[in-house]
Order: structure tokens, then C-alpha cells, then sequence
């Protein structure tokens, strides 16, 4: 790992580093990855997996909330006329 | 007067029946002692504005003759527990004026009680460290001795009751964040069976493994919370439901158990391990049968969970975006208001774990790491419960070492990961824990034993905690 691909990981997971951190973060990587990687030579026979699997969603309809859409609009950073505003996309 | 050091919920609650005191007085005699002993410790960020709201509430039900064991019971919960109407911050800047819109499932029984919420307490920032030094709003101390950490990440809700300033407290576990922060504060922590508590309203770090989880002074204040707040919420889709919570087997208390030993060959401190050896004798003379247990995948453990927590974790923590709550930080186009408000909300470790959880579920790494780390874990999972065929109950000790200097492994990530490597297991493969004192150092801090039971099987670590403070405390 270098120095670049902690600046693509940075991009990727949308989080502005500073230069100094981008060093420190790479020696802390270097040092967790280093732990971590053993788990890439653990030999495993077949694993089983005898669960069975079943679909916990719900319908997707509508329910009554303790909540008002008013306590929710009210964390929004930025509004306008009750709606979320953001910067453009396009 | 009321003697806080000696009080349990049991006691209080018979006193508060007798009306020996009011539940206003019991909460004006903690927020007394907040007032103290807060400022040097930093256990609470914040003590609700509502506290005597509450308590008038918890006093009509005692008029009512509708009291329950926890009505009027002052606690603390941890800031990453969402309260209506109240800031949740999970100790991070990006959430620092988040004010909760809904109330957790496990405040909701809480209110139903009609217990008395006195605050939120610090934590690692989004939960994640093992020493209450990661929070964007200062490190809490231990009580026991101020110039040690208290353990984390649930540490402010640690310290909160090791010094009286509440009379149980709530944390969350995603690997011993309850239970290590025990051992540091000489309390019981338990880490409930992954969907006995529901996760609804709880600020995620690790889905997989997140358990709301409570502290006690005992073993008996721990399961008296546990059996409150242990049931079905179709909110949380891995809730169990009740009809599956049901053990046929082992109905009968634990008499046997394991031992892995060769899980603490190295890396654990002479002073715990000792300890740790004379607990296992104890338990031996009053009639346990003790043996030995291999469970040769969950030296992996820690591994494991440091490939499968940040990959969730960077999952969990993309929704803090800078659009909907929390902090905004003004850019130039919207990528830019991303990378800002994340670069500056985020603290140092969340930002080191979500660069980590990208890495190895990146295309080219998802296979060797995210995918190898579950299976992995399915094997620590089967493991674990083919040794539960033969024994009860797995002990071992709760940390590798005693509470640790303030300022200590804050710049080796792997070093302070250690102190967790024995909560893995539990975490990972979803069965129930409780960490409770075991003794202490010469110098006279708190040393701490962990008993873990198969699914559901709680009744047997508060059988057996129970037994073990009668033995600990006769010899």
C-alpha cells in the first residue's frame, strides 16, 4: 500500500484527508493490514452452514409514527419552503 | 442520606415501596453526587433538563400502586441511545447537535417503567475503542483511579456507576464494549445473545453485532435490566421472535465447564492470568467440574472482526453525508460538501476504520478479507457451539490486562485492539457473556472473569455470576 491508494480509498469513502494524516493513515494501515492478513492462510475444510434462511422484511406500507415530519425537516442542514435543499447534481 | 455505594435496584425499590425516601429524593441524591464528582471525571456529557419530569411521573406510579422494579431507578445510557427530544451525539462532532427524533425500543421500556434517565454518558466517538479516548468531547477517567482510562467503549456509562452517579447504567456492545469497561470499573457487564435486545434507535457501528447491553453493580441489577428489556420488536429485522427464544435443552444449571487454554498461552499479563487460574480453582472446590476445551478457529477471532467491523462500519457511516442532520460543512458542489463535512465531522479512528472497511471490500481485496473473514467466523460459530454440547458454560478472562494509563496506546491501533481479544468470540459468533469481578491487582485494581453460555442461555451466566460472588467473596 502507498500513499495513493490511501488517497483513492479517501475518494472512494468521501473523506477529505489532510497530508500529514495521509502518512499517518498509511502507517496505521500498514500495521492493522499486517495483523489482519493472517486470516488469508487459515486453512478451512468445508464450512457449513446449516441455517436456514428466511425474509425478515416487512411490507412496505404505510404505519402510523410516534414521530412528526416536522422533527425530522428540523435537522436538515439546509431547507427551503419544508424541503431538504441540497447542491446541485448535474 | 441514602447509602448510594451499598444501594442496589432490589433495595431501592423496596425502600421506595416502604417510602422510606421518594424517588425525587433517591434522583436528587445522585444528581448531588453528579455535581461532584462530573467534572473531574467526565463520565455524563449532558444531565437532562427532564429528570424531575420523569421522577414525577415514576412518584404517580408509586401513588397508583403501578410501580415495577425499575420505576424511579435513576440511570445513564450511552450517547449513541436515541431519547426524543434529546441530543444524541455518539461522541462525534458530525453528530453534535443531533437531536433525536424517536426513541430507542430499549427507552421505550424504560419509559414504561417509569425509570428515570439522568443523562448520556461519554463513549469512544461511534463506539469505536476500547478506552473512551477517542470521544470529540474529552476522555472520561476511571474512577477507581483517575489516572487510568475506564475502559470502552461504553466507558462514560462505566465510570457513571462505579461512582455512584447513577444505579445501572446501558452501554452497547459490538466487541466487549460493555464487558471491558466492566473489568476496568470493577462491575457486571453483560453482552445479551446478538437479537435478544432490539438494535432500534441504537446509532449502528457493527449490525452484525451491536447488542444493547447493561451494567450492574451485581450480578442480580444485571439481570433484573436484562429480563426488562430482552423481548421481540418487529422494528429490528434481526430481532428474535419469542416462540424461537425457547431452550429445550439444559434446562438444568450449569455444573460443567470449559477451559480453552491455549487461547491465553501469550499475550496475557502474569497478574490476570494468576487471578484468573485461582477463580478457576474456586469454582473447581465448590463443585464444578473444569475442563480443558479447544477452539482452535477463535484464535482468529480479533482478526476476523477487524475485517468484518470496518467493512460495516464504512456501510453504516456513509448516511453521515453533511445533507440530512448533523454537521454540514459549506463546499464548492456536493462531493465537495461530502468529503468536508466527513474529513472535519470524523474523528481520527472513525475515519482510519472506514478507509479500512473500503479497502477490504474493494474490488480485488473483497474475496481474500471481507468473504474469508466470514467464513472464518461460521467456523468460530460452529465451533463454539459443538463445544456447548459438551460443557455449559466457556470461561476465560475478561481482559489480557488491568486498566491502563490515560494516553496509553493511542498510537498503535493493534495494541489497543488487543484489549478486546477476548470479547470476540461472543461477538462474533452471537452468544450471550457476562463479565464480572474476579479480585484485584496488589496495587488494587480490578481484575475480571468472563463466563459465556450458549443462545438464550443467560439464565445460566447469572446463575453461575451469582454463585461465583458467594464463592469469591467467602474466600
Amino acid at each position: 500500500m502507498e500513499i495513493k491508494d490511501v488517497e483513492e480509498l479517501a475518494l472512494l469513502a468521501r473523506v477529505e484527508l489532510g497530508e500529514e494524516e495521509k502518512a499517518e493513515i498509511l502507517k496505521d494501515m500498514k500495521g492493522i493490514l499486517a495483523y489482519v492478513e493472517t486470516i488469508e492462510k487459515v486453512k478451512l475444510d468445508d464450512v457449513k452452514t446449516d441455517e436456514s434462511l428466511y425474509n425478515a422484511w416487512r411490507e412496505d406500507t404505510e404505519m402510523p409514527r410516534e414521530f412528526s415530519s416536522k422533527l425530522i425537516t428540523n435537522q436538515f442542514p439546509d431547507s427551503q419552503d419544508g424541503y431538504l435543499k441540497v447542491k446541485k447534481i448535474l | 442520606m441514602i447509602d448510594l455505594k451499598n444501594l442496589t435496584i432490589e433495595k431501592a425499590h423496596r425502600s421506595l415501596l416502604k417510602g422510606e425516601y421518594t424517588c425525587k429524593e433517591l434522583a436528587e441524591e445522585y444528581l448531588k453526587v453528579i455535581k461532584e464528582k462530573n467534572d473531574d471525571l467526565n463520565a455524563y456529557l449532558e444531565i437532562y433538563e427532564d429528570v424531575m419530569t420523569q421522577v414525577e411521573i415514576a412518584e404517580k406510579k408509586f401513588q397508583e400502586g403501578t410501580a415495577t422494579i425499575l420505576t424511579g431507578i435513576p440511570l445513564a445510557i450511552k450517547d449513541n441511545i436515541l431519547f426524543q427530544g434529546h441530543i444524541a451525539s455518539a461522541s462525534s462532532k458530525i453528530l453534535e447537535n443531533y437531536v433525536a427524533s424517536y426513541d430507542a425500543f430499549v427507552i421505550k421500556e424504560l419509559k414504561r417503567e417509569g425509570a428515570v434517565i439522568l443523562g448520556r454518558t461519554n463513549m469512544d466517538e461511534f463506539a469505536m475503542g476500547s478506552s473512551t479516548q477517542t470521544s470529540a468531547f474529552g476522555v472520561t477517567k476511571n474512577p477507581i483511579d483517575t489516572s487510568r482510562v475506564p475502559g470502552g467503549s461504553s466507558g462514560g456509562s462505566a465510570a457513571a456507576l462505579a461512582s455512584d452517579m447513577a444505579l445501572f447504567t446501558l452501554g452497547t456492545e459490538t466487541c466487549g464494549s460493555v464487558r471491558e469497561p466492566a473489568a476496568f470499573c470493577r462491575l457486571v457487564g453483560l453482552k445479551p445473545t446478538y437479537g435478544a435486545v432490539s438494535r432500534n434507535g441504537i446509532i449502528a457501528m457493527g449490525n452484525s453485532l451491536d447488542q444493547v447491553s447493561p451494567f450492574g453493580k451485581n450480578v442480580a441489577d444485571t439481570e433484573i435490566v436484562f429480563n426488562i428489556l430482552s423481548k421481540y420488536d418487529a422494528m429490528d429485522s434481526t430481532s428474535v421472535p419469542e416462540s424461537l427464544r425457547k431452550i429445550d435443552s439444559k434446562k438444568d444449571n450449569p455444573k460443567k465447564i470449559g477451559v480453552p487454554w491455549h487461547l491465553f498461552e501469550k499475550g496475557v499479563e502474569d497478574v490476570v492470568m494468576e487471578n484468573f487460574k485461582s477463580s478457576i480453582e474456586k469454582l473447581k472446590n465448590s463443585g464444578y467440574e473444569i475442563v480443558d476445551i479447544n477452539l482452535p478457529f477463535s484464535k482468529y477471532s480479533l482478526e476476523a472482526y477487524y475485517i468484518i467491523m470496518p467493512a460495516e462500519v464504512s456501510t453504516n457511516l456513509s448516511r453521515f453525508d453533511g445533507v440530512r442532520y448533523g454537521l454540514s460543512v459549506e463546499g464548492e458542489n456536493l462531493r465537495d460538501v461530502y468529503m468536508k463535512t466527513r474529513g472535519q465531522g470524523f474523528g481520527k479512528e472513525a475515519r482510519r476504520r472506514i478507509l479500512l472497511g473500503t479497502y477490504v471490500l474493494s474490488h480485488g481485496y473483497y474475496d481474500a478479507y471481507y468473504n474469508k473473514a466470514l467464513l472464518v467466523r461460521a467456523k468460530i460459530k460452529e465451533e463454539i457451539l459443538s463445544a456447548f454440547e459438551d460443557v455449559d458454560i466457556i470461561a476465560t478472562p475478561t481482559t489480557p490486562m488491568p486498566a491502563f494509563k490515560l494516553g496509553e496506546k493511542l498510537d498503535d491501533p493493534v495494541a489497543m485492539y488487543l484489549c478486546d481479544i477476548f470479547s470476540a468470540p461472543a461477538n462474533l459468533s452471537g452468544v450471550p457473556s457476562l463479565a464480572m469481578p474476579s479480585g484485584a491487582t496488589p496495587e488494587g485494581l480490578p481484575l475480571s472473569i468472563q463466563f459465556m453460555a450458549p443462545h438464550f442461555c443467560e439464565d445460566h451466566l447469572f446463575d453461575i455470576g451469582k454463585k461465583f460472588e458467594q464463592i469469591n467473596q467467602a474466600n
